[in-house]
């Protein structure tokens, strides 16, 4: 075939499993052909589709840094067919990858400016991405502050990395279970992530927010951000939506004028405001 | 630039054996036990006299309801994995319709958006058109008010129109495609002024740009409600649309091999936008048929410059309940806001 | 013909039900299903000959039923729909108006005794033509039964207009939606086609009211409705039991009976 087949992925080899929370397990992928392992670039904020062969594709942001090279890591819950079919794999297995896809979160622009990174349970993955990404060039920002949320502790994703971030002095790590997910040993907050910001003292004019939850969530969080002062267009989230092709083609995404893997996943309030809210 | 000539009966007659003798297989508009349908033919005298359109659009061509991605062999961690390559054989689509042949742009728009699909690609590049100009249409039809034509030369590579005298047709050759399929048997063709030529009539029934205008102020408009009542979210309409171009992408596979085929789907089933969660951005019947409305009529024109409809009335015609298209946005355009 | 659109629009008027389900004018001189919520929605019902679609899918739609209670005009194929949905527990008995002709007045059928009732007086089975289709079917051979098939189903999108035109099609997830495991492949080759319709004979077999409407809503033509028709038939013969004639659920393939003719399951 003359032209390349853009549904044909990369096949990738898993290096490492690791069990982040009940149902929630996070791969780190090497790619099997090495020249693919070299040319593979991507930015922060992009997804793929990962396929468990047999079962099928599914998107799921890339969860690592594009700052560290030679792998990349997905992190999903176990809900359905594919997500169930990978869960099944082990260290050594292959699966599949396409991408990277999607628009980018825009770091150039938050040179200069404090961050806040504000997600909760499994909505880290996506953010987890651009807060390394931040990390690996601290320089180039203000004051780093994450807030992350879960129902339980046990419902907490990357743990050791939450360790790590509560270590490191050049961020602020606040992290928060819901009222009865805490256990006797836990020194992190109890409340509901929109009242855990809201108590937060942060400051709106010169920072950004990035902001990703399950719904409830972001509803409640947003007035709190808004109440805060930060303007629409630097406020933003990530979007999940039913995917297939990843390309602009299937029109399983398509919002509006929109569609979610080409103009997204990465949007902010400011641009989310002008969609139906049919995501 | 298009160049007029006539080709008589008998003169089609050898232009069809010479384009099968070129290797060009020939589809065209067939009468099989009453319905109108793309079939395989060899002569002109094949081909159905006096009749309106196909059911299903010429769209399967260059999209196939089931297409082969992919295919693999597993053994225990290793993943033998296949290209797949389109069967593209060179053909000539005779006899469809100039609504039919100016939807091709539009799955142009969306297969070529930024990536290269080669699947269509490799289909389209080897796909001629001669078109016909229509003599008749129906209630259903409405190209004219999207921008067509009973007799437009959109999307053809030659355009047909009979002649009144039932001895032929005024051949226009418009394209390069339209030039080789001309060049395999030049005296099939005397040069000719245009002969008169009465298109069907296609009264307009409303203005389109002005209802595209008009659509983001219609978006939480009960009329969404009331005009999908009696739709029963069935994928009719949008797989006998030559525009539509949604699909989905399924597995098939044993323990040991698999495949990846892309078949069509339908923004209309209940399905289509449901997250393995649970959550369903359209999980209403109203919400789903809004979507079609203005997919067609507000994004495509957003995102591509051209409307993703072409008039030709199919989906009318082939729903279960009579989703009449042309109507429905004839009350969209007419509605208070 | 019995005026059954003024007794539709009186009971909407009085407020006895909220939403009439009946016909309206089509295009190219059709009829189609009309919802009709409002005396102005209403102005534009018909009923004559060309009104034949079976109507009972709208009364376990979401969409129709939250407007409340319905009035329904019905043509026996409707009328036994409905009855076979109350059977089945679909709608409640006595939640529905449905309006019948009977002789040249109007009936309002507003239980499953009186539909029962209305339907053993209804003769009509199946049209003569498909009538003689089936008979045709069944003087084929295997081979050749199996090739109309093929043949036919050639032609299939996998676009469920069959599926969703009829009325005891009503799960919210049908078998053919499952993906764990994905019971019947989805594309529409040749096995995803004949499984899909297969599946759904066998689903309907005893069940099927014959109202051959997802014959009619077919797109391509392919007369699927033969199917059903058949599958339904078979049940007829077999044992002894009809869809859509009683508010008892007689449902031949689950029904346990101790004499039942089959020794293995004795």
């Amino acid at each position: 075939m003359s032209e390349k087949n853009i549904y044909l992925p990369y096949l990738m080899r898993i290096a490492k499993v690791t069990d982040e929370a009940p149902g929630v397990r996070t791969f780190r992928l090497e790619f099997v052909d090495e020249i693919a392992a070299q040319n593979f670039a991507f930015q922060t904020g992009q997804f793929g589709l990962y396929s468990a062969f047999g079962e099928g594709e599914s998107t799921f942001c890339i969860a690592s840094s594009p700052t560290r090279k030679g792998y990349i890591e997905c992190t999903f819950r176990e809900t359905g067919r594919v997500t169930s079919g990978l869960a099944d794999k082990e260290v050594g297995d292959v699966v599949g990858f396409r991408g990277p896809y999607g628009n980018v979160f825009p770091i150039d622009d938050w040179k200069g400016k404090d961050l806040v990174f504000i997600a909760g349970g499994i909505a880290l993955p996506p953010m987890r991405s651009v807060i390394w990404n931040c990390l690996d060039l601290r320089e180039n920002f203000n004051d780093i502050t994450v807030v992350y949320g879960a129902r339980s502790v046990a419902d907490l994703v990357y743990k050791h990395e939450l360790k790590e971030w509560d270590e490191r002095p050049d961020m602020k790590l606040v992290t928060t279970v819901d009222p009865g997910g805490e256990t006797p040993d836990w020194t992190g907050r109890v409340g509901f992530v929109p009242h855990v910001v809201e108590q937060l003292g942060l400051k709106a004019d010169n920072a950004v927010a990035v902001l990703c939850g399950p719904p409830i969530m972001i509803k409640l969080t947003l007035p709190v951000l808004q109440k805060i002062g930060f303007p629409p267009d630097r406020i933003f989230t990530t979007l999940e939506n039913r995917m297939k092709c990843g390309l602009g083609k299937c029109g399983r995404c398509n919002t509006g004028s929109s569609y979610v893997c080409k103009d997204g996943p990465v949007y902010t309030l400011a641009q989310l405001s002008e969609l139906p809210a049919e995501y | 630039m298009a160049e007029t000539y006539t080709i008589s009966n008998e003169a089609l007659d050898r232009l069809f054996q010479a384009m099968a003798q070129d290797g060009r297989r020939i589809l065209a508009p067939v009468d099989a036990d009453g319905r109108i349908e793309l079939q395989l033919v060899a002569r002109p005298a094949d081909v159905a006299q006096g009749y309106l359109q196909t059911i299903l659009s010429a769209k399967e061509t260059v999209f196939p309801k089931v297409e082969r991605l992919l295919s693999y062999e597993l053994e225990p961690s290793k993943v033998d994995l296949k290209d797949a390559t389109p069967q593209a054989l060179p053909t000539v689509l005779f006899g469809i319709r100039p609504c039919e042949a100016s939807a091709f742009a539009a799955l142009d728009a969306v297969f070529n958006w930024d990536t290269r699909d080669a699947f269509f690609n490799a289909r389209w590049q080897n796909l001629a058109v001669i078109g016909m100009a229509c003599t008749q249409s129906d209630a259903a039809c409405f190209c004219t008010s999207v921008g067509g034509a009973p007799d437009s030369t959109k999307g053809s590579d030659i355009l047909l129109k009979p002649l009144a005298d039932a001895s032929g047709y005024q051949a226009e050759v418009l394209t390069d495609k339209g030039r080789a399929i001309q060049a395999l048997v030049p005296e099939c063709f005397l040069s000719s002024e245009p002969s008169p030529f009465s298109p069907a009539v296609v009264e307009s029934a409303f203005d389109q740009p002005a209802l595209t205008a008009k659509l983001p102020g219609l978006f939480d408009n009960e009329l969404w409600v009331d005009q999908s009542l009696r739709c029963i979210g069935c994928g009719a309409c949008a797989f006998v649309c030559p525009t539509c171009v949604c699909f989905d992408i399924q597995e098939e596979a044993d323990a040991k091999k698999g495949e990846r085929l892309r078949c069509w789907d339908s923004c209309g089933f209940s399905m289509f936008t449901l997250h393995a969660s649970g959550h369903n951005p359209r999980e209403k019947q109203s919400q789903r048929w809004r979507q079609r409305v203005y997919h067609k009529f507000s994004y495509y024109p957003q995102r591509y410059g051209m409307l993703g409809c072409v008039g030709c009335g199919k989906c009318t015609r082939a729903c279960p309940v009579d989703m009449n298209l042309k109507e429905h946005l004839k009350d969209a355009a007419e509605v208070q806001a | 013909m019995a005026d059954l659109v003024s007794q539709a629009k009186e009971l909407l008027d009085s407020g006895a039900v909220q939403v009439i389900i009946g016909y309206a004018a089509g295009t190219n001189g059709t009829r189609r299903p009309h919802v009709a919520r409002s005396a102005a929605q209403a102005a534009c019902l018909v009923f004559d000959e060309g009104c034949v679609q079976n109507l009972a899918s709208y009364l376990v739609k979401p969409e129709v039923k939250r407007f409340g209670k319905a009035a329904i005009l019905a043509r026996t194929a409707t009328a036994r729909a409905a009855l076979q949905l109350m059977a089945e527990r679909q709608i409640a008995d006595g939640s529905v108006r449905i309006l019948v002709e009977a002789g040249d007045s109007v009936a309002v059928l507003d239980s499953a005794e009186a539909l029962e009732a209305h339907l053993a007086l209804q003769a009509e089975g199946i049209s003569a033509k498909d009538r003689e289709l089936l008979e045709r079917l069944r003087a084929m051979t295997h081979a050749e039964r199996w090739a109309f098939w093929q043949k036919e189903l050639a032609r299939c999108v996998k676009c469920y207009a069959c599926r969703n035109s009829c009325p005891m099609c009503y799960c919210e997830r049908c078998t053919m939606d499952c993906n764990r495991p994905q019971w019947v492949p989805v594309p529409s080759h040749a096995v995803g086609n004949l499984e899909y319709h297969t599946v759904r004979a066998m689903h309907l077999a005893g069940r099927c009211v014959e109202c051959g409407e997802c014959g009619r809503a077919c797109p391509v033509g392919i007369p699927v409705h033969l199917m059903t028709f058949h599958a339904e038939d078979s049940v007829r013969r077999q044992f002894g039991s009809e869809a859509g004639r009683t508010a008892k659920l007689d449902y031949a393939l689950s029904t346990f009976k101790p004499d039942d003719k089959e020794t293995f399951i004795r």
